[in-house]
């Protein structure tokens, strides 16, 4: 037995043929575990729906394999693999009502009814929709009509369940209802979950693991403090959060910076040009000439209620934002043009490679 | 702020044209439709109602026969024209654009667009060497011929229907885990159930009401309704022939109806 649900190896898909062919995945290897909650995070277009209609059977790689624990299923059809997907557009079927709608898998299987009737109840009670059990599916709201798909999804209880943005289309305020709805659900049944997302917030509020995407290949895979701190590159720093970044060159000691700051750090061996990356939180600022501090002036700020960004220059130009709280500095205290230290949180500095 | 949409409704003269037009269109049928119940032998002098003519229509065991043939050739054509042109709508719309689609396209509306006569003459010759090679005399020539031209109206709204629908749901269907055939028995099917109806009825009238080409390829003694009384045109006119346009077109009126609600409504 594998500790993997799900399993993707060097798995490549290209759209099209010849110069117009696109690699909408390229070479992507991941492993997901048994009953996490795994989110695929990426900008649109970077290959999220394709991943996730390899693993339901939509789609064959052009090459590589998909793995069900630890079984090669690549050449399974979707109705034969036991992994059911949630929609974007959610694909209820007009025809039948809310409970006809849950029960369809089970019957496709060839469950007997009473099983059927009693998984269809105790889905539809975990939805919160019982009322609505009767019911056409057009006459549902958007909300109610993603619980539908959920419940469906879940009825015939699958090894893995993919939801493909299924939050996109609701307002503010119902997506993060079912943002801890959907938290639920997965704790409560305990299936693997991959969800797909591009909403870097809702990734980390979530996921017990995410998957950074970009351009068809998986950028870096880690819990979401592990990606948020220690971003590997300078595509998962920029996408996760707001990040500034110094360029520097690398020395044994430290790096120096564009404006000719020398910053003690350990560079674990590394030389040469590289990009330091550092989180405007992680940001202090300090009376101008501290030892130790960097030398800037404060280019102006925006208030956000609870903090206030303070944007700064280097001597050399380089832009550096800094997250204060808005009671610890009182905003009477900035001037524009005002010269001022800069510090970094111990062991904010990350090294990025491209 | 002056309304910038065109309307036909405000051209000058429009009400008077439309209702002109209406009455040329409705005005024969109707006096048709009075004459039915005329009690007299004319149909041009009205004597009294009576449903005499009605009576008479129904005892004639030459309009009971063509009334029955008419039905057979109907329903026989229109089931057989609706099964093809399901699969025929399923194999365009249910896959990517393929080379020669536009072609396929043409080949299934072709009797739309080939003059009936002509259709007509070259089936009377075709199916005249095959008579000669197999014997055959029977009815199937007509119900071939039929289906033939009942393809096309058939396949129309099938397809209109197909294109509506969202290819997710089929999906959906393989997801939770139906094989290729219970997702067309549970999912597509019933979808495209108002189409194959208002399909086949579409069929249905059309090859009830159809002339030309059944006077060509008919042997002697296989008068559809509409030939029999093309026939009857020849001899002293009767306002039998009424009762019977009467009859013909409240089935008609009734099947057209009910397929107007059933392509309404969607969903
Ligand atoms: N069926 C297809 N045919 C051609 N290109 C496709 C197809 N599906 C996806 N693509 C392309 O593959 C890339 C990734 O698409 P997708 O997986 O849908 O991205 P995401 O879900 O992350 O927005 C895009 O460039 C898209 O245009
Ligand atoms: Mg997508």
């Amino acid at each position: 037995m594998t500790e993997y649900a799900i399993e993707a190896r060097n798995a490549v898909k290209a759209f099209g043929q010849g110069d117009v062919a696109v690699r909408a995945l390229d070479d992507v290897s991941i492993q997901i575990r048994k009953g996490e909650f795994f989110t695929l995070l990426g900008p649109s277009g970077c290959g999220k729906t394709t991943l996730l209609r390899l693993i339901a059977g939509f789609e064959t790689p052009t090459s590589g394999q998909i793995l069900l624990d630890g079984q090669d299923i690549t050449a399974l059809p979707p109705n034969r693999r036991p992994v059911n997907t949630v929609f974007q557009s959610y694909a209820l079927f007009p025809h039948l009502t809310v409970a006809q709608n849950v029960a369809f898998g089970l019957q496709m299987l060839g469950r007997p009814r009473a099983e059927v009737d009693r998984t269809v109840e105790r889905m539809l009670a975990l939805v919160k929709l019982e009322p609505m059990a009767g019911r056409k599916t057009s006459q549902l709201s958007g909300g109610q009509q993603q619980r539908v798909a959920l419940a469906r999804a879940l009825a015939p209880t699958p090894k893995v369940l993919l939801l493909d943005e299924p939050l996109s289309a609701l307002d503010l305020k119902l997506r993060k209802e079912m943002q801890v709805e959907l938290k639920r659900l997965q704790t409560e049944t305990g299936i693997t979950f991959v969800f797909v997302t591009h909403d870097q917030e809702e990734a980390l509020t979530m996921s017990d693991r995410i998957g950074v995407m970009s351009a068809g290949k998986l950028q870096q895979v880690g819990a979401p403090r592990e990606i948020y701190t220690t971003p590997v590159n300078r595509f998962v720093a920029s996408f996760i959060g707001e990040t500034n970044f110094l360029p520097a060159v690398l020395g044994a000691t430290g790096a120096v910076l564009g404006s000719g700051d020398v910053l003690a750090l350990s560079t674990g061996g590394k030389t040469g040009p590289a990009t330091l990356a550092v989180r405007p939180e992680q940001v202090r600022l300090v009376p101008a000439g501290e030892p130790g501090s960097l030398p800037a002036t404060i280019t102006g700020w925006v208030y956000f209620g609870t903090d206030t960004h303070v944007h700064l220059a280097l001597r050399d130009g380089t832009e550096v934002v800094a997250r204060l709280q808005s009671g610890a500095t009182g905003d009477s205290a900035l001037t524009k043009g005002e010269a001022v230290g800069l510090r970094f949180t111990d062991g904010a500095l990350q090294i990025l490679g491209d | 702020m002056a309304d910038r949409n065109f309307s036909a409704t405000r051209i000058p003269g429009f009400a008077t044209i439309a209702v002109a037009a209406f009455v040329v269109l409705y005005l024969p049928i109707f006096t048709l439709v009075i004459y039915a119940f005329n009690a007299g032998q004319s149909i041009a002098v009205w004597e009294g109602i009576s449903f005499h003519w009605f009576a008479k229509a129904w005892a004639n065991e030459a309009v009971k026969s063509a009334t029955l043939r008419s039905l057979i050739i109907a329903v026989s054509a229109s089931a057989i024209a609706t099964s093809v042109a399901t699969m025929a709508a399923l194999g365009t719309t249910r896959r990517p654009a393929f080379r020669g689609q536009t072609f396929i396209y043409v080949m299934i509306n072709q009797p739309l667009m080939v003059p009936e006569i002509v259709t007509a003459v070259a089936l009377l010759i075709f199916f005249g060497v095959i008579k000669q090679a197999t014997g055959y005399q029977g009815l199937g020539y007509l119900i071939l011929a039929h289906t033939a031209f009942c393809i096309p109206f058939a396949y129309l709204p099938i397809r209109a229907r197909l294109e509506g629908m969202d290819l997710s749901l089929e999906t959906a269907a393989a997801d939770l885990y139906a094989s290729d055939w219970q997702t067309f028995r549970f999912v597509t099917l019933p979808l495209l159930f108002p189409g194959i109806i208002a399909g086949a009825m579409l069929a249905f009238v059309i090859s009830l009401d159809d002339v030309v080409i059944t006077e060509f390829v008919k042997a002697g003694g296989q008068d559809t309704l509409p030939t029999y009384m093309l026939g009857q045109m020849r001899r002293a006119i009767t306002p039998e022939v009424n009762a019977i346009s009467t009859g013909l077109l409240a089935l008609t009126v009734v099947l057209l109806t009910a397929f107007f609600l059933l392509t309404r409504k969607k969903g």
